[in-house]
C-alpha cells in the first residue's frame, strides 16, 4: 500500500477541523418524547364481567378475520389468550382466590390490548421510524415504512406487537391502533370504550383520567389496589389499570419505572451525535498510521525502527 | 511483504469431496429459501410472536459479524500500527470479512419479512434505533470492504480490464482512508450489535443484561479477530496442502493474550460489580450456558495461550483458538437466543430443520467463495507444500 503524503495531510486536516468544530463531548441529556396531552383509556378491572362485547367492537371496527370461536364462547377463557395479528384486544379470566357472597369463586377479567406507552419502546427500536407515537397518544404503524425487521417486537415489553408469519411477501406488524381515525375525529371513541356496557374502560386525557383512577381507588380503599398500573410503568403508557386484585397475578408484571428507550438512545447520542466519537478515532488512528509508517510514506528512514516480535 | 511470498492463487484441485458437501448444503438451502418466499417466515421456521428473532439473527448476523472481525483487526495491525511483518494474514482476512458480510447482508434478506424493502432505512432515518445506527454501518462497511478488495482482483485481471487498473492506481493513494474507515466503522458496529438487546431489560437475563454490553461486544470482537484468523488460515492451510505459516500465526496468538484478557477482566467485574453471580448456581439452562461460554470460551483457551508451547504447536494452536472462537459464537447466540426471555411465552424456542438448513447453507456458501477466490485471485501468500504426506 502507498501512501501519498499530501493526500493523506489533506484527509486529516479536514477531519481534524471537524472535530475541532464538534463542541467537546457532546452532553446527552435525554428527554422525554412524551406528547403533552396526549388520550388515554382507562381499565377498571372491577368493573369488567368478561362480556367480551370489547373484543368483537374491535374486530367490527379494524376489520379483522373472523374468530374461530364466536365471541360470546365463554370457553375461550380456559386458557389464557395474548393479542395476535387476528386479534389487537383479548380479555382472559383469572381466578385469584377471591370469592363472592355465595363463596363461590370469584373471577378476574383483564382486558389485554396496546398500553400505547408515552416513550414507546417499540418506536425508539424501529429501524425506519414505521412506528410512531402520535401526539394524541396512539402508537401507530406506517406500512410504507417497515421492512419486517420484528425488532419492535424483540423491544416491546408487554409483548404486542404481533407478526404476520404467514404472509411471504408484504407482512404485516398488527397490533391496537387506539382506533386512531376514531379518535382523531372530533368526540370519537375507541371502539372497544364506546361498546362496554358497565364503563369499565375510559376515553379521555390521560391527565384527568390519572385524577380519575386515583378518586376511585381512593373512594374504595378495601376493595381497591392501591396502585394505578401504567401510571408509572416504563415511565407511564396511555392505557391505564386499576384493580382489585394484586397486578402480578393477573400478569401484568413488575415493570421499570424508567422509559425502555431510555438506556439505548442514551448510549446511541452520547456517541453519535456530531459524529464526535468515529471522527475522533479516525484522527486518532490517522496519527497512529502517519507516525507509525513514517518510513513508508516519506520513503526516508524515521526514529523507531519498527521491532519484530517473537512468540 | 518484502521477507514473504507474494499473494498467489493456489493451484490445489477445485472439485474434492468437500466442495461437493458444500455444493450440497448450498442447495438444501436453496429449497428451504424457495420455500420462505412462497410460504412465508412461517413455513420454515420456529419464531413466533413471542421468538421474533432466532437463529438467523443469532448466528448468521450476530456470529457472523463478530467472526468477520479478523478483516479489521489485521488491517489496524498490519496497515496502521505498521507491523509489516503481518501482511501475509490481511488478505485471507479481508477475503474473509468480505464474504462473511455478504452473507449477512443476505441472511438479513432472507430473515426480513419484507425483503425488498431492505433498502428502505436508507431513506427513512431514525437515529434513536440502534439496529438503523448498525445497518448504516454495515451496509458502507460492505462497500469499504468491496473497495479494500479491488488491489486483489486488478493484480490478477488489472491488464484485461481497464476500470480495475485504473480504480486500482486512485486507491493506491487513497487506500489508507478506506483502512482507517474500515476499523472506525467495525467499531461503530461491532458495539452497536451488543447495544441492541439493551432495548429488552425485562427480556434478557441479568446474566448478560449489562449497559457494558456494547464495550464486551466490541472487545470480543477484537479479541476473537486474530484467533478467526489462526482458525481458518490454519483450516486453508491444512484441506489446500499449503505450507503452515506459523511464523505469522504464532506471534498474532501472542498479541491475543492481552486482548481476550482485557475482555475477560471486564465480564468478571461487570458480574461481580454487578452481583450477577447469585444466578450462576442456579442450574438453569441460562446459568450453564454462560458457564460454558466463560469457562471453555475464554478461561481455559486464554490460560493456554499463556504457554509459549502452545503457541508453537500447530495443533494446539488451532485447538486453543478454536475455543476462542467459539466462545465468541456462543456469546453471541446466549444474547440473541438463550438470554432472551419473555414473560408471556408459552412454548421455548428450538430452531427449525428450515432455519438450521439455511444457517449452514450460508455458511457453506461462505467458504464455497473463499475456495472460488483463493484459485484464481492472489490471497494466499503460503506456498504448495511440495511433498504430501
Amino acid at each position: 500500500m502507498e501512501l501519498s503524503r499530501r493526500g493523506f495531510f489533506k484527509v486529516m486536516g479536514a477531519s481534524g477541523a471537524a472535530l475541532a468544530a464538534t463542541p467537546g463531548k457532546a452532553k446527552a441529556t435525554w428527554k422525554s418524547k412524551a406528547p403533552p396531552d396526549a388520550y388515554g383509556c382507562l381499565v377498571d378491572l372491577g368493573r369488567c364481567i368478561g362480556c367480551r362485547k370489547c373484543e368483537l367492537a374491535c374486530n367490527k371496527v379494524n376489520g379483522l378475520p373472523e374468530p374461530e370461536k364466536p365471541f360470546d364462547d365463554v370457553t375461550v377463557f380456559n386458557q389464557r389468550r395474548r393479542p395476535d395479528d387476528k386479534a389487537f384486544t383479548v380479555v382472559n379470566r383469572y381466578y385469584t382466590g377471591r370469592t363472592d357472597e355465595r363463596n363461590q369463586p370469584k373471577p378476574t377479567f383483564v382486558k389485554v390490548q396496546c398500553m400505547h406507552c408515552q416513550d414507546p419502546a417499540c418506536a425508539s427500536a424501529c429501524i425506519t421510524g414505521a412506528l410512531h407515537k402520535n401526539e394524541n397518544g396512539a402508537v401507530t404503524w406506517n406500512p410504507a415504512k417497515c421492512i419486517g425487521c420484528r425488532y419492535c417486537m424483540v423491544a416491546c415489553p408487554f409483548q404486542i406487537p404481533a407478526y404476520e408469519y404467514s404472509n411471504p411477501i408484504t407482512p404485516r406488524v398488527r397490533k391496537c391502533t387506539f382506533c386512531f381515525d376514531r379518535i382523531s375525529e372530533e368526540g370519537g371513541t375507541p371502539g372497544c370504550a364506546a361498546i362496554c356496557p358497565v364503563e369499565a374502560i375510559t376515553f379521555g386525557r390521560r391527565s384527568e383520567l390519572l385524577k380519575l383512577a386515583h378518586q376511585r381507588i381512593k373512594r374504595d380503599p378495601v376493595n381497591y389496589v392501591q396502585h394505578v398500573y401504567g401510571e408509572k410503568e416504563v415511565g407511564g403508557t396511555s392505557w391505564l389499570y386499576i384493580s382489585q386484585v394484586p397486578f402480578e397475578k393477573i400478569d401484568s408484571y413488575n415493570m421499570p419505572t424508567r422509559q425502555i428507550p431510555k438506556l439505548t438512545e442514551t448510549i446511541q447520542h452520547t456517541i453519535f451525535s456530531y459524529l464526535w466519537a468515529p471522527i475522533t478515532l479516525f484522527g486518532i488512528l490517522g496519527g497512529a498510521m502517519w507516525t507509525l509508517n513514517r518510513q513508508q510514506i516519506t520513503g526516508k528512514s524515521g526514529p523507531g525502527k519498527e521491532k519484530e516480535d517473537r512468540s | 511483504m518484502s521477507e514473504h511470498a507474494r499473494p498467489a492463487p493456489v493451484a490445489a484441485p477445485f472439485w474434492t469431496p468437500g466442495v461437493l458437501v458444500l455444493l450440497f448444503l448450498m442447495i438444501n438451502a436453496g429449497f428451504f429459501i424457495v420455500a420462505r418466499y412462497i410460504g412465508g417466515l412461517a413455513a420454515v421456521t420456529h419464531l413466533s410472536q413471542t421468538r421474533p428473532w432466532g437463529l438467523w439473527i443469532g448466528i448468521d448476523v450476530a456470529t457472523g459479524v463478530a467472526l468477520a472481525a479478523g478483516g479489521f483487526t489485521t488491517a489496524a495491525l498490519a496497515h496502521i500500527f505498521g507491523r509489516h511483518h503481518y501482511e501475509a494474514v490481511t488478505r485471507p482476512a479481508l477475503l474473509t470479512a468480505m464474504l462473511g458480510y455478504t452473507f449477512v447482508a443476505i441472511g438479513l434478506v432472507i430473515d426480513i419479512g419484507r425483503s425488498w424493502a431492505i433498502w428502505k432505512p436508507l431513506v427513512f432515518w431514525q437515529p434513536n434505533s440502534v439496529l438503523f445506527e448498525v445497518a448504516m454501518c454495515v451496509v458502507i462497511y460492505l462497500h469499504v470492504l468491496y473497495i479494500e478488495f479491488i488491489p486483489v482482483v486488478a493484480e490478477r485481471f488489472g491488464d484485461r480490464i481497464r476500470i480495475l487498473a485504473v480504480l486500482n492506481r486512485i486507491l493506491d493513494k487513497t487506500m489508507w482512508i478506506f483502512i482507517i474507515a474500515g476499523v472506525v466503522l467495525s467499531c461503530m458496529h461491532q458495539s452497536g450489535l451488543g447495544s441492541l438487546m439493551l432495548i429488552a431489560p425485562t427480556k434478557v437475563h441479568p446474566l448478560w443484561y449489562t449497559p457494558l454490553l456494547p464495550l464486551l461486544f466490541l472487545l470480543s470482537a477484537i479479541a476473537v479477530g486474530y484467533p478467526m484468523v489462526i482458525f481458518e488460515t490454519t483450516i486453508a492451510t491444512a484441506s489446500l496442502k499449503l505450507e503452515d505459516e506459523m511464523e505469522v500465526l504464532s506471534p498474532l496468538s501472542r498479541i491475543t493474550i492481552g486482548l481476550l484478557g482485557i475482555y475477560l477482566a471486564l465480564k468478571i467485574g461487570d458480574m461481580v460489580v454487578r452481583g450477577t453471580y447469585v444466578y450462576l448456581a442456579d442450574g438453569s439452562s441460562e446459568s450453564i450456558s454462560f458457564l460454558v461460554e466463560i469457562i471453555f470460551g475464554v478461561i481455559v483457551p486464554w490460560i493456554l495461550l499463556m504457554c509459549p508451547a502452545v503457541r508453537r504447536s500447530r495443533r494446539w494452536l488451532f485447538i486453543t483458538c478454536a475455543m476462542i472462537v467459539g466462545g465468541v459464537a456462543l456469546n453471541r447466540i446466549n444474547v440473541f437466543l438463550v438470554a432472551f426471555n419473555t414473560p408471556y411465552a408459552e412454548q421455548s424456542y428450538f430452531p427449525s430443520i428450515g432455519e438450521i438448513s439455511i444457517t449452514a447453507g450460508l455458511i457453506a456458501g461462505i467458504i464455497f467463495m473463499y475456495r472460488i477466490a483463493v484459485t484464481y485471485l492472489p490471497v494466499i501468500s503460503a506456498r504448495r507444500r511440495e511433498v504430501t504426506s
